[in-house]
């Protein structure tokens, strides 16, 4: 990570001219790369790479007890690894605050968006299918909220939910659950009062803060602000507009796949 | 003041029985505002609860508050700098600021809390730590921490708000030199109506929930997170509501570090 701590000062010295570490423009996203259903053990799958960062999203669908408060939905858990072959700053161990912090925000996004509809979830009477999301980050070279959101949606778009039998859960005999919206993440940085798209790990450690938007068509599903420095009221609607203009981008290139 | 709170109880109870709600099915019967009636303890959509701040209510910790607001009670203290253990988390250029919120296990309106931070607390102290990192001038305390503790002995809603507001108080009145007092508020949706200072009821059931942190000098924005369906329109508009609201709540906080002055001689 030296090295990254090395080009904070040239970070922001571009930053200033409007210039950026690798060439992008401003608000330019790096390369994107979604490959859907690359497991053959998981209900639903997902790899996307986003420049260097690489993000591995499995789905398992496993037999559950509803909430009390909930009795006819199914439930769901998003969980994310750090894995330390993904970065020499992840350690082996529990959960980081920054795993919890990222597991949590998609969790956020994929729950207020309502895009599973975990009342078709339900089998009967205490018993109905849980969603279990593992973000597994193999690759860290920044923004893994951003290519964390689309491997999960990605992976949950045509999610295969097991038959249950005589109190057995056959998983090759499944029917397909679509998905309802898509709640899809912008991240954006701020380096020396510049907002930036997409930020990479460089970037990220020579930015003073960070905000995400978790954005449906017309609708604000998520939001989540983080690190030292400030925003102004502008700046985070200005942020807010350039993700709903990239959303249809985004959009387009996850319904191609 | 106390015909609302045998009102607040009673909706209470209903909200909380299980087997009603299993009856009643959905969360959208739950009516969380009404034009005539306000909100299920009697507010107005834009009606903070009403609170009251005692600055150094410790002896041992260097800076405290302690904070009711409405019926969450919420102690603070603040403890530094001073010398960072385990050492190798040490910044030679400043000091580090480390959080920690937590919930009592019998702080919950519903059952019992499990002792220890979980994947919630974490999260929440980290957002937390970010609000004073970028106050507190750390540049002056190299080598050193400084620690804020935040325990929620009874919560319902919008605990990390109030959990700021007592901190900041804690941090003002332990003489930690610092750029601005952060005030901070929840703003949110329910029934399709923009509300501010939201009870525990209100985030549950309701359409989406948006916890801000500020920087009155400057107005800008030191926490932010949401989740829940918000249009453009009502995220601006629930900002705006959450600034109007951080005056209230400044002066208040402002007045009660003065006034804990006043005693001490």
């Amino acid at each position: 990570m030296i090295i990254e701590e090395l080009k904070k000062d040239t970070i922001n010295n571009l930053i200033k001219n409007n210039q950026r570490i690798d060439g992008r423009g401003m608000y330019d996203y790096r390369e994107i790369k979604i490959e859907k259903n690359v497991l053959t053990s998981a209900e639903g799958s997902a790899k996307v790479s986003l420049g260097n960062t690489q993000i591995l999203v499995g789905v398992k669908v496993d037999l559950a007890t509803p909430y009390p408060e909930k009795p006819d939905e199914g439930t769901l858990s998003v969980h994310a690894e750090l894995l330390p072959l993904a970065s020499p700053t992840f350690e082996i161990g529990p959960p980081s605050e920054e795993a919890i912090e990222l597991a949590r925000i998609i969790d956020r996004g994929i729950r207020s968006s309502e895009c599973i509809d975990l009342k078709k979830l339900y089998i009967e009477e205490d018993k109905v299918w849980s969603v279990n999301i593992d973000i597994y980050v193999l690759d860290h070279d920044g923004n893994m909220i951003d290519a964390s959101g689309l491997a999960a949606v990605a992976a949950i778009e045509n999610l295969k939910i097991p038959t249950y039998e005589d109190g057995e859960v056959i998983r090759d005999k499944y029917t397909i659950l679509q998905i309802r919206e898509y709640p899809l993440y912008f991240t954006f940085s701020k380096i020396s009062g510049r907002i930036i798209c997409d930020p990479n790990q460089a970037e990220e450690i020579a930015s003073d803060c960070r905000f995400t938007v978790c954005l449906g068509e017309d609708m604000i599903y998520a939001i989540q602000k983080g690190g030292r420095g400030s925003f102004k009221r502008e700046e985070i609607f200005e942020m807010i507009e350039i993700g709903l203009k990239k959303r249809k981008d985004f959009l387009n290139l996850i319904k191609s796949v | 003041m106390e015909i609302e709170d045998v009102e607040e109880k009673e909706e209470l109870e209903q909200i909380e029985t299980g087997e009603k709600r299993e009856k009643e099915g959905k969360k959208s019967e739950i009516i969380l505002y009404d034009p005539i009636k306000k909100r299920i303890d009697g507010r107005e959509a834009d009606e903070l609860r009403s609170f009251k701040i005692y600055a150094n209510v410790l002896k041992k910790a260097n800076g405290s508050a302690y904070v009711e607001w409405g019926r969450n009670k919420i102690l603070s203290a603040v403890y530094g700098p001073r010398e960072v253990i385990p050492k190798h988390l040490s910044d030679p250029y400043k000091a580090i600021v480390r959080v920690r919120y937590m919930m009592a296990p019998f702080s919950s309106i519903e059952g019992r809390n499990r002792p220890g931070p979980n994947r919630r607390s974490i999260e929440i102290s980290k957002v937390i730590k970010d609000v004073f990192e970028n106050v507190i001038v750390t540049s002056k305390f190299p080598n050193t921490a400084i620690d804020v503790f935040i325990e929620v002995l009874e919560g319902h809603g919008s605990t990390r708000c109030v959990g700021i507001n007592a901190a900041s108080v804690a941090l003002a009145v332990s003489g930690i030199p610092m750029e601005d007092i952060p005030v901070a508020v929840s703003v949110g949706k329910v029934d399709g109506k923009i509300i501010v200072d939201l009870i525990k009821e209100e985030d549950n059931y309701g359409q989406a929930d948006m916890p801000i942190a500020i920087r009155p000098n400057t107005e800008e924005i030191l926490l932010m997170q949401m989740d829940g369906k918000l249009t453009i329109e009502e995220f601006k508009n629930a900002l705006d509501l959450a600034f109007e609201k951080a005056k209230i709540i400044q002066k208040a906080q402002i007045e009660s570090i003065k006034s804990s002055y006043k005693y001490e001689g």
